[in-house]
């Protein structure tokens, strides 16, 4: 039995996080990822969880205290925000590198300078070549349910790899929506007992864990990182639909909406989505055959399934809230070009930076948006690179 | 049903925030989707603040500040004389005002065209239901008045059981409760 009621993205995950009772959790809050864990710390209070919440001096120190949790084979989970997983960066190597599974919960915030509290993904994308896998979600819903299913990604033995759920600051964090959540015996049932590969616990079999190496070895570890992302590629689809045929709403690595014999197609994550998903909506009214593909698995990014979606589109626009500044266009811009060589499709792809520091994306901006494009059916010019709803 | 695009305007301390919230969340009670979201920035006490709702029978795929609202609430008096409430809406909207003043006095003062105006003096429910100026409850009872997006009486249940679950006293329940049937009764039209 599943219930509905009013949730915020953070409230979202913290239930989800209750559901789940990991063992340890660190806690460092920042905005807008603070409710997390002051939601989660009421929860450890009132007894509803076991888990141990240990409350560090920073975000440095909450990641190596999630680091060594995770060896001792706890089941870990720590969440935070912009500076906060800046700050973590040096960590974020080491818990891949040392294959432990936990899963942060990162709530999209802008980096400084200036100095802004709001959404973008300047710092998940910073984080995007660490060896930690990716998942990005829409709404509170998707944010909830992706949590739940990064337990089994993370800890699934031919993964091992610490898993990321993004969702975005603000418009997702602090909006209050209708969202579905299941009774806390099915999610236990879902995610299982943990049966940690390794333990720094395990006396029986005393391991070495985080020693040097030197140049004769270190390669063959961080090869053995990417042979887990590829793996997890399998693992996340077949978890994705054991969810679905479990809770009814089905997950992959995109979203398709009206993809099929789609023309024009916007390529978006995370909340700006469903924005540009209700503009599409009037674009299809009109007889324009436009389309969304949503990616919500960035990392490892499924490049060979993108690229066989986007094979009948004429036009693609890839949408990003993040810069690489002297890049040839945003990250997921970039991923998305090459994965369209992966196929030898030489459609034209433009990129658009938008809502940087949470600016407004609107409506209005994606109609503008089709509006260039339209008018480069008729006279085959158009920038590759562009902001949106940015001053001159 | 005809999607509710809402827009609260308030200021830093008066519930206004709150409001929206009650009023995303008292839709649970309803088979409609819905969104409640702030425009979050310095939180400071007394500053303009804005608070958003959509309300549908559809599911809701936008995330974004409303900008052309059909339901427009303004819940500081001052900010009738200050701020341009009325920006992006259409002159079908309904505009619901905290002022002691008739809606006509209103049109007359602002030289609004179109748009349905009603009034209601939410500082005096507020204070004479609860002894502080709290307007914001009242003017959810005013909303739903104008909107009949929810039954009173189902509204009010919501309200008390939220109320209670987050243990306010009695005493604050049913002032509440009062103010939302009052402002409800009391809410004027042209």
């Amino acid at each position: 039995m599943q219930k509905f009621d009013a949730f915020t993205g953070n409230l979202a995950v913290a239930t989800a996080m209750k559901q789940v009772n990991p063992d340890v959790c660190a806690a460092y809050p920042i905005t807008p990822s603070t409710d997390i864990m002051m939601i989660f710390s009421d929860f450890v209070a009132n007894g509803e969880v076991n888990t141990e919440l240990v409350t560090v001096e920073s975000e440095h120190s909450a990641m190596s205290a999630c680091i060594g949790a995770a060896l001792a084979g706890g089941r870990v989970m720590t969440a935070t925000s912009s500076a906060g997983l800046a700050y973590m960066w040096e960590l974020l190597g080491v818990a891949s590198g040392l294959r432990c599974s936990m899963i942060m919960t990162c709530v999209n915030r802008a980096l400084s300078a200036p100095l802004n509290i709001h959404c973008d993904h300047s710092d998940a994308m910073g984080a995007r070549d660490t060896g930690w896998i990716q998942i990005f979600s829409e709404n509170a819903q998707e944010a909830y349910d992706n949590i739940i299913q990064a337990v089994r990604i993370t800890e699934h033995r031919d993964v091992r790899l610490p898993v990321m759920v993004c969702l975005d600051g603000f418009i997702i964090s602090h909006s209050y929506e209708k969202m579905q959540y299941m009774e806390d015996k099915d999610v236990k049932d879902f995610i299982g007992e943990f049966k940690p590969y390794r333990s720094l616990l395990n006396v029986d079999k005393p391991e070495t864990f985080g020693a040097m190496v030197l140049p004769n070895y270190y390669m063959e570890f961080k090869r053995q990182v990417r042979e887990g992302m590829e793996n997890a590629r399998q693992v996340i689809l077949e978890i994705g639909k054991e969810f679905g045929d479990k809770f009814g709403r089905y997950y992959s690595y995109f979203e398709e909406y009206m993809l099929e014999d789609a023309e024009v197609v916007f390529v978006v994550m995370s909340s700006a989505a469903g924005t540009v998903k209700h503009v599409v909506n009037n674009l299809r009214k009109r007889g324009v055959k436009a389309g969304v593909l949503k990616p919500r698995v960035f990392r490892p990014f499924p490049h060979v399934e993108a690229s066989r979606v986007l094979r009948n589109a004429k036009f693609i626009c890839v949408l990003d809230r993040a810069e690489t500044f002297g890049g040839e266009g945003g990250p997921l811009y970039l991923e998305i070009k090459s994965a369209l060589q992966t196929d030898k499709n030489n459609v034209p792809v433009v990129s658009r930076i938008f809502g940087l520091g949470q600016r407004d994306f609107l409506p209005i901006h994606v109609e503008n948006l089709y509006e260039e494009i339209e008018a480069f059916f008729k006279t085959g010019k158009i920038k590759m690179f562009d902001y949106v709803n940015v001053r001159e | 049903m005809k999607t509710l695009e809402i827009r609260w305007h308030g200021r830093g301390g008066q519930g206004t925030v709150t409001a929206a919230k009650t009023l995303g969340e008292s839709m649970i009670e309803t088979p409609l989707y819905f969104q409640a979201f702030p425009e979050y920035g310095p939180e400071r006490m007394g500053a303009p603040v804005k608070a958003y709702n959509i309300i549908s029978d559809e599911k809701i795929l936008t995330h974004c500040p409303v900008v052309n609202p059909n339901v427009i609430v303004v819940v500081d008096p001052s900010l009738i004389y200050s701020e341009n409430f009325l920006e992006g809406s259409t002159e079908d909207a309904d505009v619901i005002l905290n002022t002691a003043k008739y809606p006509t006095e209103i049109r007359k003062d602002l030289n609004i065209i179109g748009r349905k105006l009603y009034t209601v003096d939410a500082n005096k429910i507020s204070l004479e239901c609860l002894g502080r100026v709290i307007p914001n409850t009242p003017m959810l009872g005013a909303l739903l008045r104008v909107t009949q997006v929810l039954p009173l009486e189902t509204f009010l249940n919501h309200v008390k059981h939220t109320f209670t679950h987050k243990k306010f006293s009695e005493k604050v329940i049913l002032g509440n409760l009062e103010a939302i049937k009052r402002a409800y009764e009391e809410v004027k039209s042209e």
